[in-house]
């Protein structure tokens, strides 16, 4: 039997952008008021909708995937759910325990050692004290780090506190759970390891609200599918429907030189900015015609409005079905950019041979260093790679054949009889 | 576990979600995130503990040396009268709350910002915060409490059946500290130039507290404005309690007036900016 366990109707959020911030001194106020005061003069307000009018409705059991852009609400439609921050309007209604997952670790202190750090991120998520002793020794055991629990978790790698954080979140047994891009973090087996724990709480009957931009794990993760854009909802249905309707809005250009400046979902400072991407062929002119194992450049045109130090510009290539490929940056290759001066200039990515093979792939864009990013442009265009010979063996391979290809051959050393052999061979 | 059963026929019912709810429900809401208070204050005890290499010393070591400094400044030097108690004893009982109350209201008016990951990431009541941060500073003022003990030995004065009360005053205390506390707390999330004025209200509060002077040296026509400021009836009534001398009931059921005023009007500022503290943190 089904009944719903959430339900959000006419769901707002307005953000006030100048109202308060984190920078608001007292004294300011205070003069503005006065000033504001003596001019009689009414303060331009700007008004910033995270979220307008977004209703729905999820059945208990039902794994929802919640995908957007960047800056589409998702994010906060989870905070709004797990009561970080409440609504302008709207309703908002729930049963049973709600538990929020947006970040692996909330609350972790660096000089507590892992097993206190356990006790203080369960309750934190809003663990009793009694189920955190029952299940301490399954945590343990989960996060796999046994040897170190007694040791303060400044002394782990980010790998280990990970697990740690995530070991105590599997353990979470609430009625709906809200799930926020935990898996964008970790290696390989750490994700597996999340995903597998996700699909577990699919299994066992719990509602979960999942939000990523993993596509492939919303497909296989999620029954159910809502699409975000701008603060409303754009699509809620079917979650392969979803993804494969998402993923088709994504910059329709392809190849030759593209414009970026245009590109409205944008992060970072603006200090600097992409104009635009173009893709060169071996002999460096514009090409349309991208095939596995070519030698590309791609060059990427960007505008300096400040003086930049120690610019780092990135690539990321990803699948169609968001999986990141390749993250490349001049700062991993070592070719610094020391200085930029305010005005026009551009990078090339000269790629030797392009391993990937024929399919539509996206890229993300970053200019900026991590802590301080001047442009973000995340799955800004895509391209597709064409059918070639790149083995050199006269044999089109195409994308049955997976993703990547690297440049390889074959050595038998099969059993074989040599009597025969120099027979065929005096035969022949 | 308020997991609601969801066995047979029966449908679990919708809650709305609110902002702001009225009392019974803010006391519910507390009541089940109790732990969650223990384990802050667990954690704040903790990390202070093993961060500082002089630990417990520190927690000494502070009033000890204010009450050294004192006793040769105030009550050698400038000869400022201490009803009768040895100086050392006056300036302790004063410095033990004295020192509670500012230490206690400093990490309490931090207690938001310092733990922006918790507000941006997880729901709890927020008032947990400032919470701990005054509950486990008692710890330190419990500490520091045996070497008022062992003056009070060593000076032979009587220890009196009127020492049990003291626990009362600490109540007082705590409760003044932690409606001051979120009421900076919230103020400090919203303009963040609180924490460089912090310091200097304090200094003020300092020397507007009678610490270094007995309440019997301000002038009659002043008492009532000393008065109003809580620890005034708080230090005075420590004194009385040590010394057995009459205690100064006026002045601290005014203390106890202010102080349920204060935890009032602190609670229901702290409540009213508690919802925005994510957006704007």
């Amino acid at each position: 039997m089904s009944y719903p366990v959430l339900q959000v109707s006419e769901l707002s959020k307005r953000y006030r952008l100048g109202e308060y911030s984190a920078d608001t001194q007292l004294r300011e106020v205070i003069m503005r008021a006065i000033t504001k005061f003596a001019k009689r003069e009414q303060e331009e307000e700007q008004i910033v909708w995270a979220l307008r009018e977004v209703s729905f409705e999820v059945q208990q059991g039902e794994v929802l995937g919640i995908i957007g852009r960047n800056g589409a609400g998702k994010s906060t439609l989870l905070k709004l759910l797990s009561r970080i921050t409440y609504p302008t309007s709207g309703t908002l209604k729930v049963s049973g325990r709600v538990a929020s997952l947006l970040e692996v670790g909330t609350g972790f202190h660096e000089e507590l050692t892992g097993r206190e750090n356990i006790y203080l991120n369960g309750s934190i998520l809003g663990m009793r004290k009694q189920e955190i002793k029952q299940h301490l020794d399954e945590i343990v055991e989960f996060s796999g780090i046994n040897q170190f629990i007694d040791t303060p978790i400044k002394r782990y790698s980010s790998g280990m506190r990970l697990r740690l954080g995530f070991a105590v979140a599997a353990h979470l047994s609430p009625d709906i759970l809200l799930v926020d891009e935990v898996l964008a973090v970790g290696d390989a087996d750490f994700q597996k390891k999340c995903l597998n724990a996700m699909d577990d709480l699919r299994t066992s009957g719990r509602t979960v609200l999942f939000i990523s931009h993993n596509m492939a794990a919303i497909e296989s993760l999620c029954s159910r599918c809502i699409w975000i854009e701008a603060g409303r909802i754009r699509a809620d249905g079917e979650a392969r429907d979803i993804v494969s309707e998402y993923m088709k809005t994504f910059a329709q250009a392809s190849t030759g030189s593209v414009n970026l400046e245009a590109i409205e979902s944008r992060s970072g400072n603006g200090e600097g900015i992409f104009t635009h991407i173009e893709f060169l062929n071996e002999s460096g002119e514009t090409t349309n015609v991208i095939r596995s194992g070519d030698r590309l450049t791609i060059r990427l045109h960007y505008r300096a409005y400040k003086l930049l130090r120690d610019l780092v510009i990135g690539i990321n290539i990803l699948t169609e079905y968001g999986t990141l490929l390749a993250a490349n940056n001049n700062w991993a290759t070592g070719d610094s950019i020391p200085l930029v001066e305010p005005g026009e200039g551009f990078a090339d990515l000269e790629i030797d041979c392009l391993y990937l093979l024929p399919g539509r792939y996206y890229l993300s864009l970053w200019l900026g260093k991590w802590n301080n990013l001047h442009d973000v442009l995340k799955n800004c265009i895509h391209f597709d790679v064409e059918t070639s010979d790149c083995y050199g063996s006269g044999r089109g391979i195409d994308s049955s054949f997976g993703v990547i290809f690297f440049p390889s051959r074959w050595k038998s050393c099969a059993p074989q009889d040599h009597a025969l052999l120099t027979k065929i061979d005096l035969g022949a | 576990m308020d997991i609601i059963s969801t066995k047979g026929t029966e449908i679990p019912q919708l809650a709305e979600i609110k902002s702001s709810y009225g009392i019974t429900q803010t006391v519910g809401d507390l009541w089940h995130y109790r732990e969650l208070l223990y384990f802050l204050v667990w954690k704040d005890i903790k990390v202070k503990y093993k961060q500082t290499a002089l630990g417990i010393t520190w927690v000494i070591l502070q009033p000890l040396a204010g009450m050294v400094l004192f006793t040769l400044l105030f009550g050698r030097v400038a000869k400022l009268p201490s009803d009768g108690l040895p100086y050392p004893i006056f300036y302790y009982a004063s410095l033990l709350a004295w020192t509670y109350f500012s230490t206690a209201l400093i990490s309490a008016s931090n207690s938001i910002l310092s733990n922006t990951s918790l507000i941006t990431k997880v729901y709890f009541p927020r008032i947990l915060l400032p919470a701990a941060a005054v509950t486990s500073s008692i710890l330190d003022l419990a500490i520091a409490s045996i070497i008022l003990f062992g003056l009070l030995i060593f000076y032979q004065v009587p220890l009196t059946s009127k020492l049990v009360f003291l626990p009362l005053i600490l109540v007082l205390l705590v409760i003044f500290t932690l409606g001051i506390g979120q009421f900076f707390a919230a103020l400090n999330v919203n303009y963040r130039d609180i924490k460089h004025a912090l310091p200097f209200i304090i200094q003020l509060w300092l020397f507007a507290s009678p610490v270094v002077y007995p309440m019997s040296m301000v002038p009659e026509q002043y008492k009532w404005m000393v008065s109003l400021n809580p620890i005034a009836g708080i230090i005075e009534a420590t004194r009385a309690l040590i010394s057995g001398y009459s205690i100064p009931w006026d002045i601290l059921g005014i203390a106890c007036a202010v102080t349920v005023i204060t935890f009032i009007l602190g609670i229901w500022y702290f409540q009213r900016t508690a919802r925005r503290f994510a957006d704007v943190i």
